[in-house]
């Protein structure tokens, strides 16, 4: 298993930027995947300053540290590839291509927001983009990642399904389930075990039984199996691809287990964020494996883009996350009569069904 | 006597039972090394050890079977959901095993669990995390629920159900957890099944379970100062057992009844209370008995909109004006 310990993990830059799928990048993509990343770490930076100015509340789990997950796996996306995640989810929002302006007003429960101001940080989606959640109970989105992937086989489309997953959503019934049946049924999903080492203040080795890793439990399934080191876009971009064309070519499920960390508590309301580990371990995943610092350098060592242009990208991206902040304070809160639309569709949309018996009650 | 918190009045509880019953032990997520989401199980491992407070991984379904199982043979967890959301991932342990147990083996076999966590909305966490169960929990026969409203009153509560012979499920209330309210030092246990007068009055019954109490208290104020009407609060503390003698009591008292109720108004906890008041007490009612629950659709996240989903005191005026 790929773990940080007292010995950094050196990446070879050889190894899989010379992967068929990454060398086929043009210097514009590998920009665009900086832009992603870059993206996602400014958007939560301005929502972390919300949180603790008290203008938005609830629960707001950062995804800081992890983007190169969501956007290395989500880059290999097609138009029949879709994606479902859990409560971490505004990486994977904003890498499919959703707006900082509609995911910001989300937070503040706003009506310009993504779910209309009624899913929150938790609950995003975009169907459009073939993102489906955004999913507040641990594990619940693993059925429907696999349910995802049965639509697509049914139809006969050449899809997967990345069904994005925690270190502690291994540990769910459901997750097992859904494993027999993705290989029962043979199905085009992947599940990616976003590895950040801690569910809430617990470590992997408190809440797991396993041999190797977490990955490794897909043996008893006969599914095929990798780790990747989620500090390395290249590396998540090639083990990726392999899953994705296993689930193309022969319509079989994989799982993926990506080593990652995350720098912020659990939630933003963590109030044990400081006791579960030192200081020192954020510090050193900041300084030696982050994701965005490693892969601007790069960029820079591959001379795709040089340090001033990378701070300008930087800049305009600060802009996009201010002025969404600004679009989401401008927005007004959802009308009261909104809270009763959204329940059905046959009411939404007046149909005869819609209109037969009583769907709602006063009381 | 001290004020002390409604979380501390059930750490207090735990504690105690711990202490007095070998067999008590406590299991949840993160309940023991970090003392809990919300902080109810604070100090308990590092008073009690490992084996009495122990940290489960997020397997609902397989902690709370595991639960029953064990109380079968005697032991008594008491399981901690870190929200009483996340029991539907553990629903069919709870509801066909916990709740079904003793009455399929003819009474052979008896199921002295706890199942206790917060279940509340208004906290801006969304549908997923904000739901109030204690409608579906008390609909089925074989289980019990508890919601109490006061730090007096969890402590008490929590204290019978972990001496109790059959499943009880605690409903607690994240906005409640930081309130303080006058606990005595010496031991008291409060019966499952006895509701409590939080308010004398004479004009009009408000009866309320869990934190719509509070709101209904304040309404009641407001009836005061206001309007000169004077409410009587029942507080139901226990949903299953169902003190009905109480609420007959005020019912012939006032005559009139307003229902306060955090659930959905469809099969709510309300529902049940109403009907039951109209089948006992119709010739001592002076007007039809009146509902404030929860708007009728998922809980809505912007926290605009949240704020008026839940029972507001004025939407409890409101309604007692109507028939006073
Ligand atoms: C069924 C259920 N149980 C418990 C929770 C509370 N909870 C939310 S996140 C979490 C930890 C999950 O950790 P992991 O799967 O590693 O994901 P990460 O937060 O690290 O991304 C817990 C216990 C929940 N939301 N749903
Ligand atoms: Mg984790």
């Amino acid at each position: 298993m790929i773990s940080v310990t007292e010995e950094e993990v050196a990446i070879d830059p050889a190894d899989y930027a010379q992967a068929k799928i990454n060398k086929s990048l043009s210097s514009k993509d590998k920009i665009g995947l900086l832009r992603e990343m870059l993206r996602i770490r400014r958007f939560e930076q301005v929502s972390l300053k919300f949180y603790n100015q008290g203008v938005m509340g609830g629960f707001l789990h950062l995804y800081i540290g992890q983007e190169a997950v969501a956007v290395g796996t989500i880059s290999l996306m097609g138009d029949n590839d879709h994606i479902i995640t859990a409560y971490r989810d505004h990486g994977h929002a904003l890498a499919v291509g959703m707006s900082m302006n509609e995911c910001m007003a989300e937070l503040l429960g706003k009506a310009t927001g993504c779910s209309r101001g009624k899913g929150g940080s938790m609950h995003y989606f975009a169907p459009d983009k073939n993102y489906w959640g955004g999913h507040g109970i641990v594990g619940g989105q693993t059925p429907l990642g696999l349910g995802l992937a049965y639509a697509l086989k049914y139809k006969g489309l050449k899809g997967c399904c990345f069904c994005y997953m925690g270190d502690g959503a291994v540990n769910q019934g459901a997750y097992h389930e859904s494993l027999n049946l993705a290989a029962l049924w043979k199905l085009p999903v992947v599940y990616v075990i976003e590895n950040n080492k801690y569910s809430m203040g617990t470590t992997i080795d408190r809440s797991s039984a396993m041999r190797n890793c977490l990955a490794e439990r897909a043996d008893g399934y006969g599914i095929v199996w990798d780790i990747a080191n989620g500090e390395d876009l290249y590396e998540v971009r090639a083990k990726a691809h392999n899953a994705l064309e296993r689930a193309h070519k022969h319509s079989l499920p994989t799982v993926l287990e990506i080593d990652t960390y995350r720098y912020y508590g659990h939630s933003v309301a963590d109030a044990n964020a400081k006791k579960y580990r030192s200081p020192e371990e954020i510090e050193r995943y900041k300084a030696h494996h982050d994701p965005l610092r490693l892969w601007e350098k790069r960029l820079v060592d591959e001379g795709v883009m040089t340090v001033e242009e990378i701070e300008k990208l930087d800049e305009s991206i600060k802009d996009e996350a201010n002025a969404a902040a600004q679009f989401a304070l401008d927005s007004e809160f959802p009308a009261p009569e909104t809270i009763f639309e959204d329940v059905y569709w046959e009411v939404d949309n007046n149909t005869e069904s819609g209109s037969t018996g009583r769907h709602f009650f006063g009381d | 006597m001290p004020q002390i918190t409604y979380r501390k009045a059930i750490n207090d509880a735990l504690a105690e039972e711990i202490i007095r019953d070998e067999n008590v032990v406590i299991i949840g997520e993160e309940v023991a090394r970090y003392n809990g989401a919300y902080k109810v199980t604070e100090g308990l491992w590092e008073r009690f050890g490992d084996k009495r407070v122990v940290d489960a991984p997020i397997s609902e379904a397989g902690f709370i079977g595991m639960g029953v199982g064990a109380s079968m043979l005697g032991i008594r967890p008491v399981m901690e959901l870190m929200f009483w959301s996340f029991a539907y991932v553990a629903w069919d342990q709870i509801i066909n095993n916990a709740g079904q147990v003793r009455y399929m083996s003819g009474g052979l076999i008896n199921c002295p669990i706890v199942i206790r966590g917060p279940a509340n909305g208004g906290t801006n966490v969304g549908a997923t995390h904000s739901h109030t169960p204690e409608n579906f929990i008390a609909n089925t026969p074989g289980l019990k629920v508890v919601c109490p409203a006061t730090a007096y009153d969890a402590k008490g509560l929590m204290k019978a159900a972990i001496r109790d012979n059959d499943p009880v499920c605690v409903m607690e209330n994240t906005l409640l957890y930081g309130e303080t309210w006058e606990v005595p030092d010496e031991e008291y246990v409060i019966p499952l099944g006895v509701a409590d007068i939080k308010r004398e009055g004479t004009d009009i019954s408000f009866i309320a379970h869990g934190r719509a109490v509070i709101t209904a208290l304040k309404a009641a104020e407001i009836l005061a100062a206001e309007h000169g009407i004077q409410a009587e609060v029942l507080d139901l503390r226990s949903i299953r057992p169902l003190d009905e003698e109480a609420i007959l009591k005020t019912v012939a008292k006032t005559h009139r009844v307003v229902l306060v109720d955090e659930n959905k108004p469809f099969c709510g906890v309300s529902s049940q209370i109403a009907a039951m008041i109209q089948e006992q007490a119709f010739d001592d009612l002076d007007a039809p008995v009146q509902r404030v629950c929860s708007l009728d659709a998922p809980a809505i996240y912007s926290p605009a909109l949240e704020k008026i989903q839940l029972p507001t005191p004025d939407r409890v005026v409101y309604k007692a004006l109507q028939i006073l």
